[in-house]
């Protein structure tokens, strides 16, 4: 008893004391501009400390929202560093369309770049495995693309809500000169202090949207009127039921034998290569409809990402490698 | 371009984005000794308030690990690395995000080996509240306090004490008592506010979002509760206006913004500002955005200003209210938490990165070591990984700086090896120090007694050592390094009797002299006449019988010769 009236005297006294009485009632930031706020902060520490920032640029709704935070973080100015987009060849004809529409409708310099050789070779995830595919388009392909444009940091979309070894990761990810991530030694990151030093051949991951989740995501799409790919919205689709996965079918071609496709209504949650990325089934065609329904989800959205599933652990093993 | 409509309008549609950008928002971190139950905490506390994704869940009931004695090993749904779950420990935070009906929350479970201290510094630096977790059956340990006096020291406001695992002792509540007073009597001593109590079970999810029909005995709040109700922190805008200029933005000639984080206060336009460090004076004229022209900008928004003068400003500068600026200063006093493997040495260059700003700072004398047994100050001569130490720096460019409890961006900064460019240390500054050559005086001037003492930053005094050789001479060194100007006078050189004659020379020089003599006589100390200076007689002390305890308990006492320096206030972080 003793112990209970003491906790909430001394609450009472701290909150008299946090805010006395004649004060003004304090000011405060919505939750979504402070989150903006603490993004542009570290997109402009990074531009003023590397010497060849890039952005990897991958299309979805976090891509869509980190642009727009880049936009607001040098206004008046351009934005001043490009955007990389590493295609696997695999992704939705709607993305590709979105990328270049959206690209030069803002002014954005965009580098796409591809394993011209993997895929000369014919990698792909049928033959591969998703893991060893995942690899060569997207982590080699990365990596290569990294290493040509000799960029010493890389902002990305990533987000510590989406996943185990994501949830692990600083604002500011150190790499290798292989591209390594080292999760047993990664540097202390102390307040919103970032330690830009690097060694010839080091770089940095940037991720300016670590405290951002899912519905914050949403909330400023709805909220700031961002663009984002059509595949977000449900409508009726022609999709081919794979297990457990709704795959969208562009021609008659993506079916493999026995398959036989049908009009379902369907959307994406979450964006990635065509065959390794389902639909779920939905009828939210706007986007307050798309939050009410991020509401009820029993389920992450990278559940529907083969990648992940792989093995325990895969992302981070991924992530090892170079992957972001 | 845009298939959607954002004017769409649904019923209750805006009323539920309202309540979303409103809500309340807490940052809270785990701490306490390694395998204390942080990890086991957290993720019952998820599980338990339904903030589990169905398939996380699955993957970790299937997962082969399971150290917990339940059906669930609830800490894998924070301990997310291989390493981790190989190892059954936490090796770095893990950031987790949830929310309630009441408020948002950020979680950041730290480890708790003694190992990983950074990362549990690097969690702990962000929080508003930790919940310092306390093993039932192994009471407060050197961990516990080590975690305890970085959360005062990063001037963590509200402490939850959990006494975890009451379900392996009966649920009993005099244990629950007594580990709870243990802690009282360390948040005392650390000047910890704000602490509640709460008994649990991770394991079991007593108390935490549910209470237990367990402990009938207790009648507070479950943790959940605790968390959705204790007062969050209220930005200040009250406080004196600090913008560090992080870019210049500069897309033509017409335009020269300066973009940066509103580290306090609040700017508007018109607001007369100086710049640091040019001291030039202007006025704001417009606060740029991307969505509109801003009436008024305040922590932690990020804008651009544009002033009404062409002034000397780039990177790394900062806009201050001239009314109440920083603290300037090259030579400083920080308490540093110290990460690297390679020890800190006195004397050596780093690079510091205070707020935008990156400069050179090399490390002056350690004031002294906290023990973090015994929380007593201790002399050393350099400080190895996960020490805590009060330590001198002088900074190729000066600081403009505030007391950290006033103000988390311009109080603190990190230090960077610039060999290996490791992030080695953190620090919270205490107070400026005098500036080494001080200022110019007339060379006709005599030199006072005062102006020693206050260059050497402490008072003269006498230390009487009696028939402990070994000890005077240990703490010359300890004083020495410590940066106290000494001199050791052995008996042997200058009789007892002598000894009056040697102090006026001492005293005016501003030395700590230490008179190392045989034992002497009560009778033979009244005839030295020491009263007329200040005697520290180390007989009287009641020292330890070992030399190095010894030499701390001295070194301890000597402290109070210290000339304060500064801001009245910034000395008090500990
Ligand atoms: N009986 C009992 N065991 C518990 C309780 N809480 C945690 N444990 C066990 O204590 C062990 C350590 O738990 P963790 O949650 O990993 O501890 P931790 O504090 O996160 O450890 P580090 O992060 O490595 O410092 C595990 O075996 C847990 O199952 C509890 O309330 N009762
Ligand atoms: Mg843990």
């Amino acid at each position: 008893m003793a112990y209970a009236m003491q906790g909430a005297l001394q609450q009472a006294v701290a909150a008299e004391l946090q805010n006395p009485a004649g004060f003004a009632a304090p000011k405060r930031l919505n939750h979504l501009k402070t989150l903006e706020a603490e993004s542009i902060y570290i997109l402009r520490e990074a531009v003023a400390e590397f010497a060849r920032p890039v952005m990897l640029y991958s299309i979805g709704k976090d891509s869509s929202v980190m642009l727009r935070l880049a936009q607001k973080a040098f206004f008046p100015g351009k934005i001043p560093f490009p955007l990389l987009h590493v295609d696997t060849s695999y992704k939705f004809p709607e993305m590709i369309e979105f990328r270049d529409s959206y690209t030069r409708e803002i002014g954005a310099e965009l580098i796409v770049h591809k394993n011209q050789e993997a895929l000369d070779q014919g990698a792909n995830p049928f033959a591969l495995g998703t893991q060893k595919c995942c690899g060569l388009l997207k982590t080699k392909s990365l990596l290569d693309a990294l290493n040509e444009g000799g960029y010493d940091a890389a902002f990305g979309g990533a987000r510590r809500d989406e996943e185990k070894s994501r949830a692990k990761e600083r604002i500011y990810s150190f790499r290798d000169p292989l591209g390594q991530w080292d999760p047993k030694n990664q540097r202390p990151e102390l307040w919103n202090i970032f330690n830009s030093r690097l060694n010839k051949g080091e770089s940095i991951r940037v991720f300016p949207l670590s405290n951002w989740t899912e519905l914050d995501i949403w909330l400023y799409i709805q909220t700031e009127n961002i663009p984002i790919v059509p595949l977000y919205f449900a409508r009726e689709r022609e999709v081919v039921v794979r297990g457990a996965s709704i795959v969208p079918i562009y021609s008659q071609n993506d079916l493999l034998p026995g398959e036989k496709s049908q009009r379902i209504s369907c959307r994406m949650r979450s964006l990635g290569c065509m065959p390794c990325t389902g639909a779920i089934r939905s009828e939210a065609d706007t986007l307050p409809k798309i939050i009410r329904e991020l509401l009820g989800f029993k389920r992450s959205e990278r559940e529907n990402r083969v990648i992940d599933h792989d093995e325990e652990g895969s992302m981070e093993l991924k992530k090892r490698e170079g992957y972001f | 371009m845009s298939l959607h409509s954002a004017n769409e309008h649904q019923d209750g549609f805006s009323t539920l984005v309202d309540h979303h950008l409103h809500k309340d928002m807490l940052r809270f971190t785990t701490a306490g000794s390694v395998d204390d139950g942080k990890s086991t905490l957290i993720g019952r506390l998820l599980h338990d308030s339904k903030s589990v994704y169905e398939d996380q869940l699955a993957s970790v009931s299937k997962s082969r690990v399971n150290r917990s004695s339940g059906p669930i090993d609830f800490s894998l749904l924070t301990d997310g690395l291989r390493a981790e779950r190989e190892q059954g420990i936490t090796i770095d935070v893990a950031y987790r995000y949830f929310e309630t009906p009441r408020r948002k929350f950020i979680i950041a479970d730290t480890p708790g080996h003694e190992q990983y201290t950074r990362n549990m510094a690097t969690g702990a630096s962000t929080a508003d509240l930790a919940v310092i977790l306390i093993d039932a059956t192994r009471g407060v340990l050197a961990q516990t306090r080590r975690h305890a006096y970085i959360s005062s020291l990063l001037g963590i406001r509200n402490i939850v004490a959990a006494i975890n695992k009451m379900d392996l002792l009966e649920y009993r509540e005099d244990v629950f008592r007594r580990l709870y007073d243990d802690f009282l009597a360390l948040a005392g001593q650390l000047n910890l506010s704000n602490v509640v109590g709460i008994p649990i079970s991770a394991l079991e999810g007593g108390n935490l979002v549910n209470p237990t029909g367990r402990m009938p005995w207790y009648h507070g709040p479950t943790l959940l509760e605790h968390l959705e109700t204790v007062p969050v922190r209220a930005e200040v805008h009250q406080e004196a206006m600090r913008f560090p200029v992080q870019y210049v933005v500069r897309p033509d000639a017409d335009f020269r913004g300066f973009a940066g984080r509103v580290a306090s206060g609040t700017i508007r336009p018109g607001d007369a500002v100086m710049a640091l460090p040019s001291q030039q004076m202007t006025r704001v004229r417009s606060i740029v955005t991307y969505d509109e022209a801003a009436a008024e900008a305040f922590s932690p928004m990020s804008v651009t200003l544009t002033l009404e003068d062409e002034i000397d400003l780039s990177r790394g500068d900062m806009l201050v209210t001239p009314e109440n600026p920083p603290t300037v200063a090259s030579r400083i006093d920080a308490m540093v938490v110290w990460f690297d493997a390679e020890p800190l040495a006195v004397g050596r260059t780093y690079l510091i990165k205070h707020s935008v700003r990156t400069s050179r700072a090399k490390a002056g004398a350690i004031e002294y070591r906290v023990n973090m047994n015994t929380l007593e100050q201790e002399p050393a001569r350099e400080l190895k990984m996960n020490d805590i130490a009060a330590v001198q720096f002088e900074i190729a460019k000066p600081l403009f700086f505030d007391p950290y409890e006033r103000n988390r961006t311009t109080g603190s900064f990190i230090l960077i090896d610039p060999l290996t460019n490791a992030t080695v240390g953190a620090a919270i500054i205490r107070a400026a120090l005098p500036a080494e050559s001080s200022h110019e005086t007339d060379w006709k001037t005599p030199v006072s007694a005062g102006e020693k003492h206050l260059r050497h930053g402490h008072e003269p005094a006498l230390v009487l050592v009696e028939s402990r050789p070994l000890l005077a001479q240990y703490l010359d060194r300890a004083l020495f390094a410590q940066g106290f100007e000494v001199a050791l006078v052995s008996g042997e050189d200058v009789p007892a009797g002598r000894l009056a004659d040697l102090l006026p020379l001492s005293q005016s020089a501003g030395l700590v002299l230490i008179y190392s003599t045989g034992a002497i006589s009560a009778e033979q100390k009244r005839a030295l006449r020491l009263d007329a200076v200040r005697t520290f007689d180390l007989t009287a002390l009641n020292l330890p019988e070992d030399d190095q305890g010894a030499v701390s308990t001295a070194v301890a006492a000597l402290q109070s010769l210290r000339i304060a320096e500064g801001p009245a206030d910034a000395g008090e972080v500990n």
